[in-house]
């Protein structure tokens, strides 16, 4: 287990390693990627990454509360992120979308990669990331706007559609998709903070697809909700990865069986474990793992 | 299950939103930039104002600081100041100092002939120089017989002509100052006869008709008495109503009502409270007017709604914690906020008033109703002495066309100014020294 | 003399705690324990008793002795004075005043009223020494009373704390009667002027000159109270107001909020806000000494013809005085709006000003209309601006540059100098109030109603 390397900090190194993510490691029992003193268990790589990270590290003024993380984020999968409150599991996925960029004391270093384009890179604007990597909240946001409009605003200012049918129809599609339409169909002209709790989270999935994003992060989004609006979430989760790239960040492990074909461990800012979902919850590697799955802490 | 077919993916998913969110950008950041703009201009418009505002009082008002004095021989003439030789100080008293000044300036300048001209020679110096001989002799009476170089008041208009307040190259008839006049001063500069000292009389004396003898000393007064008695009522009302609705009040609508007439209240236009202290105050009460008592009662019914609701936020502040310890202990409910509570809050009860105070002093429209705007000389001495305000002071002499007023006015303004920032500085470093963060 | 009074007053109080802090001691027999409250609540006890009675006898005493004095005076008074109607004879007791107070009486007195200024002055120091005797009177028995009533099983506390309470809530009272006092105030002036000018003619009339002449027989004696004029020019300058406070306001705490860096608005905040600290009276001289002018001068280059008291530049200046009101009460609606929505829409990516326009503002939409109209209160109800920058004629236009004038101009115009009330100018002052003062509760509770509630959506 403990065949760590030194650690690499320069970026020729990170270079390389990143090639030997990518190529060289690729079928062995038990893996072990090590890019710091501290190491990864199980494969971090996939075969067709739609995303990928390299040695990401994030600051909170003084805090450092993401170490070195590596990662890569398949096309079409369902990925969790799991691990007890503060673990770093949230501060991850909000760097896939730059959403860390809001918050002023705020730094990030390494390297993520959307298809071929490096997120952090100066000429990357993040608007237009923003627009290819959606997000769901914790907490259902709707803005205080009617239904309608709440799926009509992200094609609106990215100037999507041409004409009032045109985004009809985009908004009605996206609607369907979050299997809303039916209950909404008569009433788009209410705002949509008068829907009920679930109702309101698929409208905030509505209008994250309504942008058609590769990639859609959620944290947490069932947490403010009951167990059928759950289910339900669950299932249209299931549904979207057809055409979409799905991160979802859970307090609730069944939730990442559920959902989920690959799942990342996170405990005080490290990946400890990445592995194929059924495995990460029958045969854990790492101790760390093993004590949060089997709830000795969390 | 409602799988999305074909007919309802949205009409873009064949497009790459990559390439239409690029297309869009360059519109987009130049909108965003427009907005940072906006912005920005608003806020330093804002700002400009302040500095605009401070620059203009502070460019016309500065040199009302200073004040012209001219130096004239003059002869304590025995034979005008005590004919009967007796040193009776009565006489000396009631003697005719205009004679000894207009004498004295005769003496500088022995050409001048004709009424007319003689007139505006004597305008050279203010109508207030024969009263300072006065005091100057009954003070030391030794002086009668002597002859002596005395520096003596300067008139506004030369006042204002020696700031270089007035254009010399206009035309006689279009300036304030004679020709002659002009060339006499220069005359008297040229000796070293012209000075320009600190105005003590700006502070040192009441409100006149003319500028150079006008001072601000009757309405700082004024604005101290209506002030004392503004704070003496409005303070502890104050605390004892912010204490009452928040540590006593049953929640019901009567103590709702109370709530919703205070928020009213602040939002009161002055002017109105005024009706009301003539109304009630001076009409129904019979209080008399212009008394600073009167104003001091208006004012603390305007500076009451802030104090409670400062008073409030402070005690709001106040863990609860510290309420339970106390009783905890057997404390009654009056001990409990007397010991424990109140002194807490108190600091940002003291912030919250010195601010509605600051506010009171600046405050005008009401005093105008209860006739705190009349001319004054007379510095008051007591809280019903006719009295006015530093800030009806300055309305006052703004309406007056005199440059040398202009000047008055600026200056008055600084002052008052100056008096708002000790104040509102005073209530930060209260609170910088007190604040609690529970 | 009466200060004296009062102080001496507070020293007996002073000695009253202390005599009865001792006094429980003493029947105590030096064991405190043996006492129901605490010693210095046998004090404050007695301190009570010496003060309060002997203050409130004060209080009434010295509100009702000038009129009892002057009904005393004039009752004195030969008959032909004494019967003169109610107008006249105020007149001859307002003279009567003055030369009690010194001051310079307008005609030589006759006999009659001088020896009737010194009923006066006797009656005065008769009074005032009374007053003297029965209030020290009053607090010694006081004292006296406390002093012998305190024993071990008294409830100092109880009562000392009742008595405390008791000025709590009379405090807390004294809000309501503030009101209660502006609405009589004002309403019964009002009444007695619609006795006088049909409430319609003031309200619909479209001419104001209230100067009405002196004698009965000359042109225009009846003067024309139609406020429309008023209530237009009003309209006018605080609508310029808030075309330069509104844009400048909401943009400023816009940027403040959501654009600029902690340190440059831990700066730029604060000395936006010394524009609220600014007395009104300074925008005012401001306005009339330095904008008027320089608006004046503009409009002459460009060929208008500016009013040397034009509604614009009052209007600017008012605006100015009202921008760090807009943008404060901006910044705290706008900081209401939860970090969620800002999220939501940054996280389908759009701008900070996409999402300032279409998501912060429309969210914030109902505090910010609630503080726009507070402002707009504001400037109905301000003062020494208008007063200063704004002229006196009530031209019933629509044009910024012509001189308006407005409700709080004339309210002061009509109440200050010599006035006599019951006439029809005097009691238009106080219709014009009545309408300010309802036309800016009204604004005032809604706005308040509507930002309370802003509040409570997002709580």
């Amino acid at each position: 287990m403990n065949t760590s390397t030194i650690a690499i900090e320069t970026k020729a190194a990170l270079d390389g390693a990143l090639n030997a993510a990518a190529g060289v490691r690729k079928e062995s029992s038990v893996e072990v990627t090590d890019y710091s003193n501290r190491q990864t268990v199980g494969r971090i790589t996939v075969d067709n990454p739609k995303m990928v990270c390299r040695g990401v590290n994030v600051y909170y003024g003084e805090k450092h509360a993401l170490k070195n993380v590596g990662l890569d984020i398949g096309a079409n999968e369902v990925i969790a992120f799991i691990g007890p409150s503060g673990c770093g599991k949230s501060t991850f996925l909000r760097c896939l979308n730059r959403m860390n960029d809001t918050i002023a004391t705020c730094r990030v270093t390494g390297q993520i990669k959307l298809d071929a384009d490096d997120i952090y890179d100066k000429s990357i604007d993040v608007v237009q990331l923003r627009a290819r990597v959606g997000m769901v909240f914790q907490k259902p946001n709707p803005f205080p706007k009617s239904i309608y409009e709440n799926v009509a605003y992200g094609p609106r200012i990215h100037g999507m559609v041409n004409n009032k049918a045109e985004l009809d129809e985009l908004v009605y599609a996206s609607l369907e998709r979050a299997g809303l339409l039916k209950e909404v169909e008569k009433r788009l002209d209410e705002p949509g903070t008068s829907l009920s709790g679930g109702q309101q989270q698929r409208l905030c999935i509505a209008r994250a697809i309504a942008v058609n994003p590769e990639v859609i992060l959620m944290d947490e989004p069932c947490s403010a909700l009951d167990p059928i609006a759950t289910a339900k979430i669950e299932e249209l989760i299931d549904e979207l990865r057809e055409n979409y790239t799905i991160v979802i960040v859970t307090h609730s492990m069944q939730q990442a069986a559920r959902v989920s074909q690959r799942t990342a461990y996170f405990h005080l800012g490290d990946l400890i474990e990445v592995g194929d979902t059924d495995q990460i919850f029958t045969n854990p590697r790492h101790k760390l793992t093993e004590d949060y799955i089997t709830g000795r802490f969390g | 299950m409602n799988k999305p077919n074909s007919a309802t993916v949205p009409a873009t998913s064949g497009r790459d939103i990559k390439t239409i969110v690029n297309a869009s950008l360059p519109r987009r950041h130049a909108a965003e930039r427009r907005f940072r703009w906006y912005g920005l201009i608003a806020i330093s418009l804002g700002l400009a104002f302040v500095v605009l505002m401070f620059a203009n009082i502070i460019g016309k008002g500065y040199s009302a600081f200073w004040q012209t004095y001219v130096q004239v021989p003059i002869s304590f003439d025995a034979a005008v100041l005590d004919p009967q030789g007796n040193r009776d100080a009565k006489a000396i008293e009631g003697a005719d100092y205009g004679a000894l000044v207009r004498a004295g300036l005769r003496a500088v300048f022995p050409n001048v002939q004709g009424r007319g001209e003689l007139r505006t020679l004597y305008a050279l110096v203010s109508s207030d120089a024969p009263q300072e001989l006065r005091r100057t002799v009954m003070a030391n009476p030794a002086l009668i017989g002597a002859t002596q170089e005395v520096w003596l008041l300067a008139s506004a208009t030369v006042d204002t002509f020696v700031k270089g307040n007035i254009d010399r190259t206009l035309d006689e008839t279009e300036r304030p100052i004679k020709d002659n006049q002009v060339a006499w001063i220069d005359k008297l500069a040229a000796a070293g006869k012209v000075e320009q000292r600190f105005n003590t009389l700006l502070f040192g004396s009441g409100d006149s008709r003319e500028p150079e003898q006008a001072g601000i000393r009757g309405a700082l007064m004024g604005s101290f008495y209506t002030l004392l008695v503004t704070f003496l009522l409005s303070f502890p009302i104050g605390v004892a109503t912010a204490v009452y609705l928040e540590e006593f009040a049953p929640k019901n609508r009567w103590t709702d009502l109370i709530e919703v007439n205070i928020n009213n209240l602040a939002a009161v236009p002055s002017i109105v409270f005024g009706l009301l202290g003539l109304a009630v105050f001076i009409n129904f009460f019979g209080l008399p007017r212009s008394a600073p008592l009167v104003g001091g009662l208006v004012l603390s019914l305007m500076t009451l709604p802030v104090i409670i609701i400062a008073g409030r936020a402070a005690l709001t502040s106040v863990p609860p914690s510290i309420r339970e310890a106390a009783l905890g202990m057997g404390a009654s409910k009056l001990q409990m906020v007397g010991h424990h509570v109140l002194p807490l809050a108190l600091p940002g009860m003291l912030t919250g008033s010195i601010i509605g105070m600051a506010r009171a002093l600046g405050e005008s429209a009401p005093l105008l109703m209860i006739g705190m705007v009349a001319f004054i000389v007379d510095v008051p001495r007591g809280f019903m002495d006719p009295a006015t305000v530093l800030p009806v002071q300055i309305y006052l002499w703004a309406d007056l066309p005199e440059r040398a007023f202009v000047e008055r006015t600026s200056a008055a303004i600084m002052v008052l100014l100056g008096f708002m920032i000790l104040m509102n500085g005073l209530a930060i470093v209260l609170r910088k020294r007190f604040e609690r963060r529970w | 003399m009466l200060s004296y009074l009062l102080l001496t007053l507070v020293l007996l109080s002073i000695g009253g705690y202390y005599l009865g802090r001792n006094r429980a001691f003493a029947v105590a027999n030096g064991h405190i324990r043996n006492l129901h409250s605490l010693p210095s609540f046998y004090g404050s006890y007695t301190a009570l008793w010496c003060g309060l009675p002997a203050l409130i006898v004060f209080a009434v005493w010295a509100t009702l002795q000038p009129g009892v004095i002057i009904d005393l005076v004039v009752a004195g008074l030969p008959p032909e004075l004494r019967e003169l109607p109610p107008d006249r004879l105020n007149l001859v007791i307002n003279d009567l005043k003055n030369l009690v107070s010194g001051n310079i009486v307008s005609s030589t007195p006759n006999p009659a009223i001088l020896e009737a200024a010194n009923r006066y002055r006797n009656l005065q120091t008769i009074g005032n020494a009374s007053l003297w005797v029965v209030v020290m009177a009053l607090a010694i028995a006081g004292i006296a009373y406390g002093w012998r009533t305190i024993s071990p099983t008294l409830r100092a506390r109880n009562r000392v704390e009742q008595v405390v309470n008791l000025f709590l809530i009379v405090s807390s009272t004294i809000a309501i009667f503030t009101t209660v006092g502006i609405v009589l105030s004002v309403l019964f002036e009002s009444i007695l002027f619609f006795g006088k000018i049909p409430i319609t003619e003031f309200l619909f009339g479209l001419q104001w000159s209230p100067q009405t002449a002196i004698r009965a027989d000359q042109v225009g004696s009846s003067g024309a109270f139609g406020a429309v004029p008023l209530f237009t020019g009003t309209l006018l300058i605080s609508g310029i107001a808030m075309l330069v406070a509104v844009p400048v306001g909401l943009m400023s705490a816009l940027f403040l909020s959501e654009y600029a860096t902690p340190k440059f608005r831990a700066t730029a905040k604060p000395a936006l806000e010394v524009l609220a600290g600014i007395p009104t009276v300074v925008y005012g001289f401001f306005a009339a000494l330095t904008v008027a002018p320089v608006i004046r001068d503009l409009g002459t280059a460009l060929g208008l013809q500016v009013a040397s008291e034009s509604a614009l530049a009052a209007g600017l200046v008012m605006g100015i005085m009202i921008i760090p009101f807009v943008s404060s009460l901006s910044d705290d609606v706008i900081n209401a709006v939860p970090q969620s929505m800002r999220d939501g829409s940054y996280a389908l990516g759009a701008t900070k000003s996409e999402t300032i326009r279409r998501v912060l503002l429309p969210a914030a939409l109902p505090g910010i209309v609630g503080s726009i109209l507070l402002a707009v209160s504001r400037a109905i109800g301000e003062t020494m601006i208008v007063v200063m920058a704004a002229g006196l004629s009530a031209n019933l236009t629509a044009n910024p540059l012509a001189a308006v004038t407005t409700v709080t101009v004339q309210i002061v115009t009509l109440l200050t100098g010599d006035q006599e009330f019951d006439s029809p100018k005097t009691l238009a002052a106080f219709a014009l109030g009545l309408v300010l003062f309802t036309v800016t509760l009204i604004l005032n509770i809604i706005a308040l109603h509507v930002v309370r509630k802003y509040r409570e959506q997002y709580e």
